[in-house]
C-alpha cells in the first residue's frame, strides 16, 4: 500500500472458469469500492487467471474488498503487497500531434528521457510507448501535453511479487 | 417403476439431473414447469422418488424450498424454466442469499446453439442471478450436470449457507451420456474454516473471565450450526444474558434463565439499552445488521466486540472486533467454553429485570392483556403461544405481523422461527410455511401473516390445497400495510399514502380454494378458533380483524442509537 496516494494494488488468483471476470467485477460496483484500474490475464498455469486491482481507499476498505473477494468460489488468493514487495509496471501508449515546427525533435528529447519508445511516426502525429509506474506516465503526459495529444491510452498495472 | 442409476450407465442429461438429486438426498421438489425444462419433467416421471409440490409460481417455489431446508437443514430444490421461470425466482434467491438458507435451484434454458440470440424465453440466468446466489452455474453438456449438481450442494449446505443456480440447456437434458458421480469435487477456492484460532479463542476467554457484564447476542448461526447446547452451556457457565437476533430467536428457548429478550428496531428494551451498557459482546453467528444496530456510531460503546461467524468477510464490516474469530459457531463455543471460567452477573441482570418490568408495564401488557378495544395482535400471537405451549414452528411474514409474532411466542423449540428478515420479502410466509410443514410432517407450522403480505403470494393456497398441506394460516387483518402506516404516523406527519387496502372477503376465497376459513372479531372468539383450527385435519385459515392503526413499541427510530428506543 502506498500511503501516500491511497493506492493499494490487489493481486488475485482466480481459477479459470467462465464468469469469474463478471463476478469480480460484479462485486465491485455492488460494493462501491473505487477502482484506479483491473488488469486481467493468463498465467503460467492455464489453470489459473490472474487480477490486479488498483484500489483507491484506506487499510479498512482494501481489507473489506480482499475478504469480499474470497467470497466468490473461484478465487484462490488475494494478496496486498507493499509497493516495495512488488515489481509494479504499466504501459502507456500516446499520439502526439507534431504540425508545430519543432516539435516532433522536442517530443523525442523528452521520450528519450521518459525512455518512451516511438512506435509509429507519420508527417501529422507520433505514437510513443511508455512503461513505468503510474507517477512517470502521468509525468510523460504532463509533459508532452503542450504539443497536442490526439490519443491517450494506458492498460493499467499489472504486477510480480519480487 | 422407480428408476436409479448405476456408475458408468449411459442416461440422458434429465435423468442425470434426477440421479443426483437422489444422490443428494432429495426427496421433495418445489417447482413449475416449462418449454425449456419438459425433458427433466419427463424423467421425473420414471423417478416416483422425487416428489414434486406444484407451486403456483416459481416465487413460491424458492421461499418453499426456503421454509423447507430451515426446518430440515437439508438444502430446499426448485425446478423452474428458462426466461420468466428463472427470473420469477430471483426475490426467493435474493431472500435466501440475504438469510442464508441452502437452497438448489435448476432452471432449463433453450438449446446452447440458440443461448445468446434472443430465443424464445431465454435470460442470462448467470447473469441475472450472479449476485443473488452464492454461486450459479450454466450447463450446456450433458457431462457436465452431474458434477455441477454435486458441486452445487456441496457449495450450498456448507460454510456460510446460501443459495446455488444451476441453468441447464435443454439439449444437455437430452443429451445421452454414461452416469458418473464418484468424481472427487475439487473447488480449491473454497475452503470454509471450521475451527477458530486457538489463539483468539483464548484472547477471548480471557476478555470474558474478566468481564463484569458480558453480554451474548446468539444470531442465526447457531441454529445453521446446531449450536443450542454449546450456546446455552457457555451463557448457564458464566451466568451470561443472551439475547438473539430475529434470526437467532428459537436458538435459546424464551424460559431459559439466562434468555433476556430480542435485539433490533422492535425487540425489546432491555437488550437494545444493555448493549451500551455491556463491557463485553460475544456475537455468535450474526452480522451486527443495520436494523439490529441503529447508528453505527453509537453503538455498543462500552464494549470490547467478540465476533465468532464463519463468514470473514462479516468480521469487521459494520461493528469493528476487538477479537474476530473465524470458524463454525458450534467448534468455536466447543473451543472456548472450556476455557471460561464460573461467574455470577446477579447484578447485571438486574439491569435486564428493570427495563423489562418497564417495558411490560408500558407496552407489553395492554398488548397481550387488552380488557376493552379491538383485538390486538399480540395478544393473538399469545393466546397462540400458549395454546400451542411454544412448540409450534411459526412462519411469520413482514412488517407488523413480524414482529408481533416475534415478538410475543415463546419458542421453546430449535429451528421454530422462520421469516423473511434480512431481504423483507412480503408473501414470503405462505409458500415458506408450506415448505416448513413438508419438512417437518409431525410438528403443528403455523404461518401468521398480514392482510397485504397474503395477498402478495395468495396463489399458493391452491399448492396448499392440492398437497393438503396440513397448514394452519392466520391472517392479522388490519385493512393497512401496517408497518408502512406506522412509519407515515410518527415520521410523515400521519399523512398516509397509499396504504389502506380495501379487502377482498378472506373467508369466501379461502373457501374457494377449498380450504376451510373463519373469521374472528371478538376477543372471546380469539382461543376457541385457535382450537378449532388445531383440531381440524388439514390446512385451516383464520382472519382475526384487528386494531387498525396499532404501533409496534418499542421502536429504534431509524437512525436512532440503540439505547434511544422508545416505548411510545
Amino acid at each position: 500500500m502506498n500511503i501516500k496516494n491511497n493506492l493499494s494494488t490487489l493481486i488475485v488468483s482466480v481459477q479459470n472458469r467462465p464468469g469469474v471476470l463478471f463476478r469480480i467485477a460484479g462485486l465491485i460496483r455492488r460494493r462501491r469500492f473505487n477502482i484506479e484500474s483491473l488488469t486481467v490475464s493468463h498465467t503460467e498455469n492455464p489453470q489459473l487467471s490472474r487480477f490486479t486491482i488498483l484500489v483507491r481507499g484506506d487499510k479498512e476498505t482494501v481489507e473489506k474488498m480482499s475478504k469480499q473477494l474470497y467470497r466468490i468460489v473461484e478465487v484462490l488468493k488475494v494478496s496486498d503487497p507493499k509497493d516495495v514487495e512488488i515489481v509494479a509496471k504499466e504501459l502507456a501508449l500516446i499520439k502526439v500531434s507534431i504540425k508545430k515546427d519543432g516539435s516532433r525533435v522536442e517530443i523525442t528529447n523528452i521520450a528519450n528521457h521518459f525512455r518512451a519508445r516511438v512506435v509509429n511516426v507519420n508527417p501529422e502525429y507520433m505514437i510513443l510507448e511508455v512503461t513505468g509506474n503510474e507517477e512517470k506516465i502521468d509525468a510523460f503526459y504532463e509533459n508532452t501535453r503542450k504539443f497536442g495529444i490526439i490519443e491517450f491510452v494506458r492498460t493499467g498495472r499489472t504486477a510480480l511479487f519480487k | 417403476m422407480k428408476k436409479r442409476l448405476k456408475e458408468g450407465q449411459k442416461a440422458t442429461g434429465a435423468e442425470i439431473v434426477c440421479e443426483a438429486l437422489l444422490r443428494e438426498g432429495t426427496d421433495i421438489i418445489f417447482g413449475y414447469p416449462g418449454g425449456a425444462i419438459m425433458p427433466v419433467y419427463d424423467a421425473l416421471l420414471k423417478y416416483p422418488q422425487l416428489h414434486h409440490i406444484l407451486v403456483r409460481h416459481e416465487q413460491g417455489a424458492a421461499h418453499a424450498a426456503e421454509g423447507f431446508a430451515r426446518v430440515t437443514g437439508k438444502p430446499g430444490v426448485c425446478l423452474v424454466t428458462s426466461g420468466p421461470g428463472a427470473t420469477n425466482l430471483v426475490t426467493g434467491l435474493a431472500d435466501a442469499m440475504m438469510d442464508s438458507v441452502p437452497i438448489v435451484c435448476i432452471s432449463g434454458q433453450v438449446i446452447s446453439s440458440l443461448i445468446g440470440n434472443d430465443a424464445f424465453q431465454e435470460t442470462d440466468v448467470v447473469g441475472v442471478t450472479a449476485m443473488v446466489t452464492k454461486h450459479n452455474y450454466l450447463v450446456i453438456k450433458p457431462e457436465e450436470i452431474a458434477e455441477t449438481i454435486k458441486e452445487a450442494f456441496h457449495l450450498a449446505r456448507t460454510g456460510r449457507p446460501g443459495p446455488v443456480m444451476i441453468d441447464i440447456a435443454k439439449d444437455a437434458q437430452q443429451g445421452i451420456t454414461s452416469f458418473s458421480y464418484s468424481k472427487e469435487i475439487t473447488l480449491p477456492g473454497y475452503r470454509p474454516t471450521i475451527t477458530g484460532n486457538p489463539k483468539q479463542v483464548k484472547r477471548a476467554a480471557e476478555i470474558i473471565n474478566k468481564s463484569l457484564k458480558p453480554f451474548i447476542l446468539a444470531g442465526h448461526g447457531i441454529l445453521i450450526s446446531h449450536a443450542e447446547k454449546e450456546l446455552a452451556a457457555l451463557a448457564e457457565k458464566s451466568h451470561i444474558p443472551v439475547a438473539t437476533t430475529l434470526h437467532g430467536i428459537s436458538s435459546i428457548p424464551r424460559d431459559h434463565r439466562c434468555y433476556v429478550g430480542m435485539l433490533g428496531m422492535h425487540g425489546n428494551l432491555s437488550p437494545n439499552k444493555c448493549t451500551n451498557e455491556a463491557d463485553v459482546i460475544i456475537a455468535l453467528g450474526m452480522r451486527f445488521d443495520d436494523r439490529v444496530t441503529g447508528k453505527i456510531s453509537g453503538y455498543a460503546r462500552r464494549a470490547k466486540v467478540i465476533h465468532i461467524d464463519i463468514d470473514p468477510a462479516e468480521l469487521n464490516k459494520n461493528v469493528p472486533a476487538e477479537v474476530p474469530i473465524v470458524g463454525d459457531v458450534k467448534h468455536v463455543l466447543q473451543q472456548l467454553n472450556p476455557l471460561i471460567s464460573k461467574a455470577d452477573h446477579k447484578d447485571w441482570f438486574v439491569r435486564f429485570k428493570e427495563y423489562d418490568k418497564l417495558e411490560f408495564e408500558k407496552v407489553i401488557k395492554n398488548e397481550v392483556y387488552p380488557k376493552t378495544g379491538q383485538i390486538k395482535m399480540g395478544e393473538v400471537i399469545r393466546r397462540l403461544s400458549e395454546e400451542t405451549k411454544g412448540q409450534a414452528i411459526v412462519v411469520a411474514d413482514v412488517g407488523q405481523n413480524q414482529m408481533f409474532a416475534a415478538r410475543y411466542y415463546d419458542f421453546k423449540v430449535a429451528d421454530s422461527f422462520i421469516t423473511s428478515g434480512g431481504l423483507g420479502t412480503m408473501g414470503f410466509a405462505l409458500p415458506a410455511g408450506a415448505g416448513a410443514k413438508i419438512g417437518r410432517p409431525n410438528q403443528e407450522v403455523w404461518v401468521i401473516t398480514g392482510d397485504g403480505g397474503f395477498q402478495m403470494k395468495i396463489q399458493e393456497m391452491a399448492t396448499i390445497f392440492q398437497e393438503n398441506i396440513n397448514l394452519k394460516i392466520a391472517i392479522l387483518n388490519n385493512n393497512y400495510l401496517g408497518m408502512v402506516r406506522q412509519w407515515q404516523h410518527l415520521f410523515f406527519d400521519k399523512k398516509y399514502s397509499e396504504v389502506f387496502l380495501r379487502n377482498p372477503n378472506f373467508i369466501k376465497l379461502s373457501e374457494g380454494f377449498g380450504i376451510p376459513a373463519e373469521k374472528v372479531d371478538k376477543r372471546n372468539n380469539i382461543l376457541p378458533a385457535i382450537k378449532r383450527a388445531r383440531k381440524h385435519k388439514g390446512p385451516y385459515l383464520i382472519e382475526f380483524v384487528v386494531e387498525t392503526e396499532a404501533n409496534v413499541f418499542p421502536m429504534m427510530p431509524a437512525g436512532a442509537a440503540v439505547d434511544e428506543i422508545r416505548l411510545e
